[in-house]
């Protein structure tokens, strides 16, 4: 055969390929090593109990970003996110007050998020309108719907389960992790397989790669996009659940901005803001980035506006890698 | 005299894949000089270099006697070497003007003289013919053809000692070439150095002084090409001998299983009739911008019909979706691979795979040993040069990206292809390919329709030709009641022509 390639049968790609996986857990590893530079704070940050608490810390980040990585992969965006987070949470609060059991609770709540994010979906792929602008909408409508809803206030509901999904039972050692930890590590390897291994997650890689390639291949883009944003919706009000655990009240003024940490995880973990490009593992370790940053600059004592500073660097630096290592892929 | 260009040693490699093994190149002032070779050969990398969006990685360049290293396009550009790139370059919403001067606006401290600019961007499409091109329209609201010449326009402006012109008549019609070459004559005469790079290789023999041969990446053989032979060319180029240009296989005509009855779009096309039967291969001729396209588009359901009916099987279905229509068993290659026909950024297997996932998948959820292994059977038959199917498609030379495309329908295994410009870019052993592969299509029972600017070919392979005129198809005749000449009469509308015959 004239197949010249026979010799080195896509060695290049794997290479690459794993030199894109490993990225994003170089990056965790030096975040984690700076911080463990410093010798008065390593004897604090470097344990099992802090990172317990790192952990707790990233699954809101990590679960909202389950669905994040869904939709800007298919080439969109959410801005709703932060919001939809706080008024699920406040939803599924009072729905508890008003004496639902948790379980009745927890199903209605990731309805909810469903179908808040089927009403992006509806507006998005039904009536052709800028994702970006859809979402920012959404964003103020969730947020005011949450603080109308909890009379502009928290909501304190009864003691129930629920608690326990995020509750820190032994916070000396590492181990047992909470419930919630493990529900998302589940999720995202789910999410995972579905991404790479499923025709449905084919298709919102075609969607994001080249919209009209999609519609001339029969992909039935419209009603892919709806499904993306109503299952990213459920992913948001899991999270909203999670929300609610760990503060253990519905507080409508929570998670304002969440939603950048959430597009900041995934775009550190690979993915590229017009579509066609990332992965859930890039985003679970991106979101561990985020919450490991936060972490030890609270650690180091650094002020919140440090922080942001920080934080707004490290985003910069991570999408400018990975336009860098896009140039070299491919001018 | 010493050259205008000279390119020594060249080599560049990608990873594993060694596009350029070493490349020798000159070109004298005032010469139009050929670049020929197959899919992949390394022209496009080639000139690239030259052009300052790739670096070389070993090598020497000179440029009119001096040592010469771009670093960057703008470089490249202010050193007086301007390109057409083969991918089309172009920013999709800026207009028509916009994009002539894109870069060398003709400005005082960033304050761009809009008359001015005007004016040269006229006088661009003017050298081209192609004074009807709205200067304010957007650029991606204009058919491909004349996106192509708003690429070339572009190179005009300006004054570049060396013009590279990488497939600039891929998408041209006829006239729209002729009026190239006067282009490029008149050029000549100013002493400009043109490089020119097509996989037609009887264009190569016409427009150009002397040429170069690219194999593997190396330069295989330069000469006159007044004393060459197209022969030899191509035998220096594939490295076999090709006999026989337009193969055919015997195949017998069906059932019906397409029939469009008056078909009229949105604007395009006016009226169409048309009926596809089993095993036969319909071409379709006609200017660019006389609504082919569109046909195809609105028979697969891209596009909206106004009027008319479409019939598969003998069965009225007129308004469909693409996916339906897939499922009928019809599919489409679109003409446009870059924006349309392919998933730049994926890799080839899901590019080659996207429409059907049946062999490769249970429930939902695909193998990839199965999948490779799929991509790998259609890489070898189709002969697509790649490292392998994970490789990303962007990184493939232009022709081998189109036969991907091409590949797609084979693997959904369409029983009627509608095939829009499907030798774009692919040269000339590979077209052979093609070709033989649509008689064996047939065949099998396979239906076709051929949309082609490029009139041999259709002479070549078709069973029948319609030609379509403003929006309107002709009477369909079998091929051998159609002459080159009948063909184009018809096509800019000269009725007498149908009737005189
Ligand atoms: N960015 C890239 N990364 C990896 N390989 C590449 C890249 N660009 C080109 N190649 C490889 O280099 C080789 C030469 O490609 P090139 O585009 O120069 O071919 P070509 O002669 O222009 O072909 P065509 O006639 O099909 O346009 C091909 O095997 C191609 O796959
Ligand atoms: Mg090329």
């Amino acid at each position: 055969m004239k197949n010249r390639s026979a010799d080195s049968p896509d060695r290049t790609t794997k290479i690459r390929t794993l030199l894109n996986v490993l990225g994003p857990f170089l990056g965790l590893a030096f975040v984690i090593g700076l911080f463990s530079l410093s010798n008065e704070v390593r004897p604090y940050f470097l344990t099992g109990a802090n990172f317990k608490i790192i952990l707790i810390q990233t699954v809101i980040v990590a679960t909202s970003a389950l669905g994040m990585t869904m939709i800007i992969v298919s080439g969109g965006i959410d801005l709703s996110a932060g919001s939809m987070v706080a008024l699920t949470s406040v939803a599924s609060a009072t729905l508890l007050v008003k004496g639902y059991s948790p379980s009745a609770a927890v199903v209605l709540t990731v309805l909810a998020g469903g179908c808040l994010g089927l009403v992006n979906g509806i507006a998005i792929a039904g009536f052709r309108m800028m994702p970006f602008i859809v979402t920012l909408g959404m964003m103020g409508i969730a947020r005011g719907t949450a603080k109308w809803l909890a009379g502009n206030q928290t909501v304190n509901p009864p003691e129930t389960p629920i608690n326990n999904i995020m509750g820190l039972v032994d916070p000396i050692h590492l181990f047992p992790l909470p419930p919630g930890v493990w529900i998302t590590i589940g999720l995202a390897v789910l999410m995972a397989v579905v991404m790479r291994q499923t025709i449905f997650g084919r298709y919102i890689f075609a969607i994001g790669s080249n919209e009209s390639t999609a519609r001339l291949c029969g992909i039935r883009v419209r009603l892919q996009k709806l499904i993306i944003y109503a299952v990213a919706g459920s992913f948001f009000g899991l999270a909203g659940l999670m929300q609610l655990s760990r503060l253990t009240q519905g507080d409508p003024t929570a998670a304002i901005g969440l939603e950048l940490d959430i597009i900041a995880a995934v775009v550190i973990g690979g993915a590229s803001l017009s579509g066609g490009a990332g992965s859930i593992l890039g985003s679970m370790i991106g979101a561990l980035i985020m919450a490991v940053l936060r972490n030890g600059s609270n650690q180091m004592g650094w002020p919140t506006y440090m922080q942001e500073i920080i934080i707004g660097v490290v985003i910069i630096l991570a999408v400018g890698l990975d336009r860098l290592r896009q140039r070299r892929n491919n001018i | 005299m010493t050259p205008r260009l000279r390119m020594l040693g060249v080599k560049k490699s990608f990873g594993a894949t060694h596009a350029l093994r070493n490349v020798n190149l000159d070109v004298s002032p005032g010469e139009v000089h050929a670049l020929i070779g197959e899919n992949g050969a390394g022209k496009s990398t080639l000139m690239k270099i030259l052009s300052g969006a790739y670096t070389p990685d070993a090598g020497k360049i000179e440029l009119d006697g001096r040592e010469f290293t771009s670093t960057n396009p703008w470089h490249a550009r202010r050193s007086g070497i301007a390109m057409i790139y083969q991918e089309l370059n172009l920013a999709p919403h800026l207009t028509v003007e916009e994009n002539i001067l894109l870069g060398d606006e003709p400005a005082t401290f960033g304050w761009i003289h809009r008359s001015q600019r005007r004016q040269m961007a006229r006088e661009a499409l003017a050298e081209l013919r192609h004074e009807n091109i709205p200067l304010s329209a957007p650029v991606r609201s204009r058919p491909i053809a004349e996106q192509q010449v708003v690429e070339i326009a572009r190179a005009l402006v300006g004054k570049s000692k060396i013009l590279i012109m990488d497939e600039p008549t891929s998408s041209l019609t006829e006239v729209d070439t002729k009026n190239l070459f006067a282009v490029i004559a008149r050029l000549r005469e100013r002493g400009v150095s043109i490089i020119y790079i097509s996989h037609f290789l009887e264009e190569c023999k016409q427009v150009s002084d002397r040429y170069t041969v690219l194999r593997d990446g190396e330069s295989v053989g330069t000469g006159e090409m007044a004393s060459a032979d197209l022969h030899d060319i191509i035998r220096l180029m594939v490295g076999r001998e090709i006999k026989d240009i337009y193969p055919r296989t015997p195949h017998r005509l069906g059932k019906p299983v397409l029939e469009l009855r008056a078909v009229a779009g949105e604007t395009k096309p006016r009226c169409v009739d048309l009926l596809l039967r089993e095993g036969e291969i319909l071409g379709i001729a006609g200017l660019v911008g006389a609504g082919r396209t569109e046909t195809l588009r609105a028979c697969f359901g891209l596009d909206r019909l106004r009027s008319g009916s479409v019939w598969v099987d003998s069965r009225e279905q007129t308004h469909r979706t693409p996916k339906q229509r897939l499922r009928e068993g019809i599919g489409l290659l679109s003409e446009n691979r870059k924006e349309e026909g392919l998933m730049l950024n994926r890799t080839l297997a899901e590019n080659l795979t996207i429409t059907r996932h049946g062999p490769i998948a249970k429930f939902g959820v695909i193998s990839n040993r199965r999948q490779n292994q799929v991509t790998m059977d259609w890489m070898q038959r189709l002969d697509v040069r790649a490292r392998g199917p994970t490789q990303q498609i962007s990184e493939l030379s232009g022709g081998n990206q189109q036969k991907v495309a091409f590949g797609r329908l084979l693997h959904h295994n369409a029983r009627v292809l509608l095939l829009d410009e499907p030798t774009r870019g692919v040269d000339v052993g590979s077209k052979v390919q093609i070709y033989q592969l649509m008689g064996q299509l047939a065949a099998e029972g396979k239906a076709i329709v051929f949309v082609s600017s490029y009139l041999a070919e259709l002479l070549g392979v078709c069973d029948t030709i319609g030609v379509m005129c403003r929006g309107v198809l002709s009477e369909i005749r079998p091929v051998s009641e159609w002459t080159e000449h009948s063909i184009i009469s018809v096509a800019i509308g000269h009725t007498e022509a149908q009737n005189s015959r």
